[in-house]
């Protein structure tokens, strides 16, 4: 099974990533640049953290118009899994693949703290070896993580089990304590906290199993046993 | 053809929590002296010099490449476009 991820400049959770999808889940792994075309073997697209472009003008705006966003749209159509974290959350709402925005936390603070989310939806292909409502341990590292959508996009949200994650508690003021969601098919998920900063027991002062069920899922569905 | 300055002001809609601008009003402006002051927004702008045969077509050129580039973020944003001889 081939993943690719994306770097942009200015991503610099790239290499984590990387090293979890490869050394820890054995996956080929590929770097993908974002002026370049998105090689067309892949089996799954993770978008990594980061600041790219600076966080200049709106994070992840810059980004959204990089020509790879156009082959990502294209593959994310035939139904392939496509999993954006932090900044690759941010560059998913601003390319309009995700509904909903991230703006600054309410603190105004860079947030680098751990979390717990609840999985609210596990059926998409990096939550379905969750139990519904089971809790992840999980660090979060953004100053623009607040998501926001208005009401009616959050019903809507609500009506398609579009909302993936939730924090247990307020953390940002993001509208309904929302971490994480899924485009419509549920194949496009998004999330602010980073799970590859949390599979490793070495790193994870908590409980590493949990973040790992994030990964183990797209597995899961990739019909790969690890 | 001419080259007018074009600004762009991206503001948050009504309703969207603004923190930075209670910030500024809450922690510095009335704990000073000028407790007539009752709200700031905070507020980004661009500065565009752009080169048309116009000022109207100058303004909208500009929300042109505003709306098509996503300079703003519709959902949260709203955009105050004037221009201006250069």
């Amino acid at each position: 099974m081939n993943v690719g991820v994306v770097v942009f400049p200015g991503s610099n959770c790239d290499r984590d990533m990387f090293h979890v999808l490869s050394d820890v889940f054995n996956l080929n792994t590929h770097y993908c640049w974002h002026a370049k075309p998105l090689p067309e073997n892949l089996d799954a697209v993770v978008l990594p953290g980061g600041f790219s472009y600076g966080d200049r003008l709106r994070a992840g705006v810059i980004a959204a118009h990089s020509p790879i966003i156009q082959d990502i749209k294209k593959i994310s159509e035939k139904g392939i899994p496509i999993l954006g974290v932090c900044n690759g959350f941010q560059i998913l709402v601003e390319s309009g693949l995700l509904p909903g925005v991230l703006l600054k936390n309410d603190s105004l603070n860079f947030m680098c703290e751990w979390t717990n989310l609840t999985v609210e939806n596990n059926k998409t292909p990096f939550t379905n070896q969750f139990e519904l409502n089971q809790k992840i341990p999980i660090p979060i590292a953004n100053g623009e993580g607040r998501y926001f959508v208005d009401d009616e996009t959050l019903d809507q949200l609500e009506r398609k089990n579009q909302i993936v994650f939730k924090y247990d508690q307020v953390v940002n003021g993001s509208s309904n304590q929302i971490a994480g969601v899924c485009n419509d098919d549920g194949n496009i998920v998004g999330m602010m906290p980073h799970p590859e900063r949390a599979v490793e027991s070495e790193i994870n002062p908590h409980d590493n199993k949990p973040s790992s069920l994030i990964f183990e899922s797209l597995l899961k569905k990739m019909g790969v046993n690890n | 053809m001419v080259d007018y300055c074009v600004h762009v002001t991206i503001e948050n809609k009504p309703g969207i929590s603004d923190p930075e601008g209670k910030t500024i009003l809450n922690d510095l402006v009335l704990k000073g002296t000028h407790q007539n002051v009752s709200k700031i927004n905070t507020a980004k702008m661009l500065k565009f010099t752009i080169t048309e045969n116009n000022k109207e077509s100058a303004q909208s050129k500009v929300r042109e490449i505003c709306d098509e580039l996503r300079i703003y973020n519709p959902m949260v944003s709203v955009v105050t476009i004037d221009a201006f001889d250069a």
